[in-house]
């Protein structure tokens, strides 16, 4: 009947009491819900977890159990293992996830337990760097790892795998 | 007609009346009854308050708070407001846990020490034991808890089968006590969570066949402080006086986010 013009309009009635009095701390701060950024590492924690239990147990298994167990790991099985494209890229798996997986579980934490946004973002960027700095080192040392070392002569280190000695 | 009884004719006055077998009197108890104070007009700390009080078998917290309100210091100042339990006006930490004052009976409690009462945590301390409760209808208002139904009305109500309905019938006992949510350990922490009871709210609507809006709920509620923040502690359905599976909710909700995107 009546096309009436909402913004000339003063307020209608009276604004409920405590309307534009939240305290701004409880605000939202989160600008965009469209990232499904968390959704992703909720996702990623599950999948990981049980990845990480196979992975971790079978890496146990066959370095504490199998064969000599405990007493043959020294330089010469681990070099061994390294060897061996499956055990490089189940380790480089490994310490992929664990990496990833402990660091989002530790983001979470200080996500839950820094109350203020400075502490956050020092804690954050400790955390990512220590993470970054571990997954770089560690994929370098599994795909550049040279098993038969030698001296400066040129003859095999005693501590060489017996392999070295038929390359 | 009628036939004469051995029963003795009531008497004129009730107070005439003997104590008849059966019942027998309610047993009373000294309690002891400490209470968070705080009045920011006197004081920036809050501070305890300590009654020792006769209490009956028959009373609930929300008693011992009565009688010290009305006999012994009117400035104790808590909400209240149906005082049976369906309101959700007088959530309180009641021995640090939270719970509906009005549902507590002080037999149930250990009366040999002093019993606790203290406001819910994590939402700003009015006075004594009232919050401000805006951040937590803040998030609720957000999840959008009405019916959007984009069909034509139709003549009659919009039907439903009993198991559609049974579906989401757990969120439906919500009285928004903000028991669960200030219950959370998440939420204590900056209050940004949207809280158990915004997610139980949005829970109601999402499994509602009638209702059209659950994709718009499932967006707001997979925000970085949504539903993800979540670590199942547990705390809101321990809390939740009603009795409501807070957490498998909340659990619910998080498996239509993800099915929802993918």
């Amino acid at each position: 009947m009546t096309t009436t013009d909402s913004v000339a309009l003063p307020t209608q009635g009276i604004e409920a009491p405590r309307s534009k009095r939240i305290d701004p701390k409880y605000l939202r701060r989160s600008s965009s819900s469209s990232s499904s950024f968390e959704m992703a590492g909720w996702v990623f924690m599950r999948v990981s977890g049980a990845a990480l239990v196979v992975l971790i147990f079978v890496h146990l298994f066959v370095n504490l159990m199998v064969g000599e167990g405990i007493h043959g790991v020294d330089f010469g099985f681990v070099a061994g293992k390294w060897a061996n494209p499956v055990w490089q890229f189940w380790d480089l798996t490994m310490l992929w996830l664990a990496m990833l997986h402990g660091g989002n579980g530790m983001r979470t934490i200080i996500n839950d337990y820094a109350e203020k946004d400075s502490t956050r973002v020092w804690l954050k960027s400790i955390l990512t760097l220590s993470v970054a700095v571990i997954i770089v080192l560690g994929t370098l040392v599994i795909f550049t790892f040279e098993p038969c070392m030698v001296d400066n002569t040129g003859q095999l280190l005693d501590s060489a795998p017996a392999f070295c000695q038929n390359v | 007609m009628s036939t004469p009884t051995k029963e003795a004719a009531e008497p004129a006055s009730k107070i005439d009346m003997k104590e008849s077998g059966g019942g027998g009197e309610v047993p009373s108890f000294e309690i002891t009854l400490q209470v968070r104070r705080y009045d920011p007009e006197f004081s920036d700390e809050a501070r305890w308050d300590e009654w020792k009080l006769t209490m009956y078998g028959t009373d609930r917290v929300l008693d011992a708070l009565h009688k010290v309100k009305w006999n012994i210091d009117g400035s104790l100042t808590f909400r209240r407001s149906c005082a049976h339990g369906v309101c959700g006006s007088d959530a309180m930490r009641i021995n640090g846990r939270n719970r509906l004052a009005c549902k507590v009976l002080l037999k149930d409690l250990d009366t040999s020490k002093p019993i606790m009462v203290e406001p819910i945590k994590g939402l700003p301390v009015e006075k004594d034991l009232i919050v401000d409760m805006e951040p937590f209808f803040q998030s609720y208002r957000e999840i959008m808890p009405f019916m959007v139904n984009n069909s034509p009305a139709p003549t009659a109500e919009r039907l439903q089968s009993p198991e559609d309905r049974e579906r989401f019938d757990d969120t439906t006992k919500c009285i928004l006590c903000a028991a669960c949510t200030s219950s959370c350990p998440v939420f204590w922490t900056d209050g940004q969570y949207f809280g158990p009871a915004a997610i139980v709210n949005a829970h109601r609507f999402i499994f509602d066949s009638r209702d059209d809006a659950g994709d718009m709920r499932l967006e707001v509620l997979n925000d970085k402080e949504g539903v993800w923040r979540c670590r199942t502690t547990f705390n809101c359905t321990d809390a939740c006086p009603r009795g409501i599976e807070v957490t498998k909710a909340i659990q619910e909700v998080k498996r239509a986010v993800l099915s929802r995107s993918m």
